[in-house]
């Protein structure tokens, strides 16, 4: 049961952004931003994966699921693809680039001062530019706001492989804007 | 020195919002609607110093200097005083509200799951509302995100506190938008 009284129906984050759309205007301005506007290089999909990834390092298991369904959508691929990436992103079939910016992304969750400039350096290495560097390391920060956000308060995380699929394909056509985001779970089930 | 090229001399993450004016918007919009935005029952001295202590927790020098000096310019103390209720708010002369929301807000800084229904009783058995318990856990899990930002690209921080004292009046008269680059 959730800490404080959230709106029956609306699961995870959707249940704080009803409850306080103050706060849901800024919180879905930065997700936009970082995760589905253009972006000189990192497509929308490894953005997502970054997601996904530094959610599941939370154990947040909302986020995790959405930003999952979402990259698959974003990349095109099988969720499977994503679950690889989750569990293990060195022996995943993603880039080299990739690969080293999860790994900062992964220092980030754990405290940003783990994360050093060999970290950096293997990253550049790999073809990285700083404004990669920069989005992945504000990116998995991010997340680890949205995550405790949503866990701190003891929101309801279903578990509805459907909902979270549909919300990816959803949120891939329309974005993050709070009138897009705040649908009922039985609403997201009814949308193609 | 920062690990990318920041292009500017500014401290701490006005260095980074420069660097990316397309991230600094929201993050400012958040910052100023958490820590400014009046239509709230908790003071802008409480939030602040919600802000200074997860930033203490997180040992992020700036973030816990910029806002503790705000705390302190706002609640009429010292940096002194400030310090000794990061260190210990429970022998220090807050209120008790504000005592179980500081410990709402360590919980968070370990992870969200780490919020017990205990300390939401005690919270809400000392006055704290729906809505201000759920600030202070956004506040405070936001705060794990800009310490995350500061000293995940390693950005430089001013060592004379005075510095971030000295800014504290006029940033609160400006807010968090208007005085990035100032």
């Amino acid at each position: 049961m959730p800490h404080i009284d959230l709106p029956k129906d609306y699961p995870g984050i959707r249940s704080l952004f009803v409850f306080c759309h103050e706060t849901a205007v800024p919180l879905c301005n930065l997700v936009q931003v970082l995760l589905h506007d253009p972006h000189p290089t990192l497509t929308a999909g490894e953005r997502e994966l970054i997601a996904s990834y530094v959610s599941n390092l939370n154990t947040c298991k909302f986020c995790t699921a959405t930003h999952s369904a979402i990259a698959k959508h974003q990349l095109g691929s099988e969720l499977a693809l994503v679950k690889q990436v989750l569990a293990d992103p060195e022996t995943a079939p993603i880039s080299d680039k990739l690969k080293a910016l999860l790994k900062i992304g992964a220092k980030v969750q754990l405290g940003g001062k783990n994360v050093t400039a060999q970290d950096v350096a293997i990253a550049r290495g790999k073809g990285a530019t700083d404004i990669e560097i920069h989005d992945t390391v504000l990116i998995a920060a991010a997340f680890c706001m949205y995550n405790r956000y949503v866990d701190g308060l003891a929101t309801w995380q279903p578990d509805n492989e459907e909902f979270y699929d549909k919300m990816g394909a959803q949120r891939k056509r329309e974005g993050y804007t709070p009138a897009s985001i705040n649908i009922k779970l039985d609403d997201q089930l009814r949308t193609s | 020195m920062a690990h990318i090229e920041l292009n500017n001399e500014l401290p701490g993450i006005r260095g980074l919002m420069a660097f990316r004016p397309e991230t600094e918007a929201p993050l400012n919009f958040l910052a100023e609607t958490l820590l400014r935005d009046d239509n709230n029952t908790l003071t802008r001295g409480e939030r602040e110093l919600i802000g200074a202590y997860v930033s203490y927790l997180n040992d992020c020098f700036f973030c816990q200097n910029v806002h503790g000096a705000m705390a302190g310019h706002y609640l009429s103390c010292d940096i002194n005083q400030i310090d000794s209720i990061k260190q210990d708010f429970n022998t220090s002369d807050i209120s008790d509200k504000m005592k179980a929301l500081l410990s709402i807000a360590r919980s968070v800084q370990k992870g969200g799951k780490q919020v017990t229904e205990t300390q939401i009783e005690e919270a809400r058995k000392n006055g704290a509302t729906d809505i201000e318990i759920h600030d202070t856990v956004l506040i405070a899990a936001a705060f794990c995100m800009f310490n995350r930002y500061v000293d995940g690209l390693a950005t430089w921080a001013p060592q004379d506190r005075d510095f971030y004292t000295n800014r504290a009046p006029q940033r609160a008269l400006e807010g968090y938008q208007s005085s990035v680059y100032k």
